[in-house]
């Protein structure tokens, strides 16, 4: 074999190497973005809300994903503990997704509606407070600053680029759809879960007077893992 | 490079003809053993195509003969466990206190699964020991807020309190200070009623005015004898368990503010026999009644 023109040409043999690795990657990556079957057909999906997503950056900027994964594997021993095992089409509007198998903490796929929200605010202020043998620490500033969301709008816009479907009244509404997520007394309530189904309204963090982090994090925590309705997913079409 | 092959003198082998400062490298043949743990895997590798899923095609991939996918393998294991605990646990969903006792079997199985089914969803806010802690009632004692039997646990269980499911337990103490339905000092008083009549030190001169207190506002949900009413969730006012703490700034608090505990529905999450092992369990624990 001519052997000798890769071995004696530095440039070609870089180009060779990313030809061969590049057909690996294409057939094995290329194919998830067309095959119709990659990402499941649910009812239930909706892009996160404002607050929701305000959480989801604060969970990524704490580093949560260090200890905690986001993928309930289909491994009966995940299954019994944390519920039916995570669907691509429940992280069709992550970016950055949560998968991994890094468990220094339970996966928190479905940690949405297992505690009550005091549960939550006394376990991100000091988690040994409820649970003794946690090794968590503690988050206890996220009660005490008030959730920077002035700039909201342009997560949601960041997010429609990489293609999650929110609307045009989703982005310019943001802002409200914020405020009016921890206020159940709003009048805009009703066009907010129109707009949000399954979306969760209350003070999450206990504290009226500020839209807090916690806020933003424990609506995040709340809804994970709620939004798929199971009871008409075919599971047997997306075996796999 | 050349076409002769030069062969190295000592060994008999063929040298590569590179040369670097006068030094040769000998061409030895790769390992036999190697080469055909190779070919066999290059061969094998043809099989797993035809038996496994492997290729992405235009609108599916092929699925393999044999059809293999990890979530039907896990729906035939989980079926197996279901069969299995059916067998196991009998009849234990239908079953009452009296039939799980007699059946000593039925019982370690609900026990053992109950356990378990704890520590994964329970034990959080209950406390591995089931010992609870302030807002998050023991389950080890005997005082119940909404009854200990086998039937008032397992409702319990399954539909939560105050929580989302149509069939919560439901009721909601006023916050008698922050609505404005009492003043201050009343609140004051009704706090000294109420350390009176669990036993603890408190303030003579107020407790005439705390009672009468008492009586108008709070005796509908916790008694005329303050000793609470299981079926509106309302706590024994007269005895030493606390769920939020006895002492005279806790109880104030509780009065001015209120509480408002929530535990979330169980039965979309966890199956039918797992809850009803989770109620045996919990009613063992001490308390059952």
């Amino acid at each position: 074999m001519k052997h000798e023109i890769f071995e004696k040409n530095s440039i070609l043999l870089v180009i060779g190497i990313l030809v061969v690795v590049s057909i690996g990657g294409i057939i094995e990556i290329a194919p998830l973005f067309y095959l119709e079957n990659t990402i499941e057909k649910v009812q239930g999906m909706r892009p996160y809300t404002p607050l929701e997503l305000a959480g989801r950056n604060i969970y990524v900027r704490e580093g949560c994903y260090n200890c905690h994964s986001q993928m309930v594997r289909p491994l009966r021993d995940e299954v019994e503990r944390y519920g039916h095992y995570s669907l691509a089409a429940e992280s069709m509007y992550d970016h950055p997704f949560q998968w991994g198998s890094k468990r220094t903490g339970p996966d928190l796929a479905r940690v949405g509606g297992k505690y009550s929200d005091e549960w939550h605010r006394a376990h991100m202020v000091d988690p040994r407070s409820v649970v003794p043998e946690s090794i968590m620490p503690g988050y206890p500033f996220l009660a005490k600053t008030a959730l920077n969301y002035q700039k909201i709008a342009e997560d949601l816009q960041a997010n429609r680029s990489l293609g999650v479907p929110y609307s045009d009244e989703d982005v310019a509404g943001a802002v409200a759809d914020i405020e009016t997520q921890v206020n159940p007394d709003s009048d805009n309530v009703d066009a907010f879960l129109a707009r949000y189904p399954k979306a969760q309204v209350r003070d999450f963090d206990g504290n009226p007077q500020m839209i807090s982090e916690l806020d933003a994090l424990i609506a995040y925590m709340q809804m994970l893992g709620t939004l798929v309705d199971f009871d008409l997913y075919q599971a047997d079409a997306f075996y796999r | 490079m050349a076409g002769k092959k030069e062969v190295d003198q000592f060994s008999g082998v063929e040298t590569t003809g590179h040369e670097w400062d006068g030094i040769k490298e000998l061409n030895n043949p790769l390992p036999r053993w190697w080469l055909w743990t190779m070919y066999a895997t290059i061969i094998w590798s043809f099989g797993y195509w035809v038996v496994m899923p492997a290729w992405p095609l235009i609108s599916d991939y092929t699925r393999g003969v044999i059809g293999y996918s990890q979530r039907a393998e896990l729906a035939d294991t989980m079926a197996k466990v279901g069969q299995d605990r059916a067998a196991r646990a009998g009849s234990l969903v239908d079953a009452s206190l009296e039939d799980i006792e007699k059946d000593p079997d039925m019982q370690g199985f609900a026990m053992a699964a109950g356990q378990a089914a704890f520590g994964d969803n329970c034990a959080p806010c209950h406390g591995s020991g089931a010992q609870g802690g302030k807002g998050y009632p023991n389950l080890s004692d005997d005082d119940w807020l909404w009854g200990g039997s086998l039937e008032d646990i397992h409702t319990t269980i399954l539909f939560g309190i105050r929580g989302d499911h149509s069939d919560t337990r439901y009721s909601q103490m006023p916050a008698f200070l922050k609505d404005e339905i009492l003043t201050a000092e009343q609140v004051d008083e009704v706090v000294e009623y109420v350390l009176s009549i669990s036993g603890q030190d408190h303030d003579q001169a107020k407790t005439a005015n705390g009672a009468q207190i008492f009586a108008e506002n709070c005796t509908v949900c916790h008694a005329e004898d303050g000793k609470g009413d299981r079926v509106q969730g309302a706590p024994n006012l007269t005895d030493a368990v606390w769920l939020y703490g006895g002492d005279r700034a806790s109880i104030r608090q509780t009065v001015a503010e209120s509480r408002f505990g929530i535990m979330p529905a169980w039965t979309a999450r966890l199956d039918p026999v797992t809850i009803k092992s989770l109620a045996v369990y919990v009613h063992s624990l001490g308390g059952g009644e």
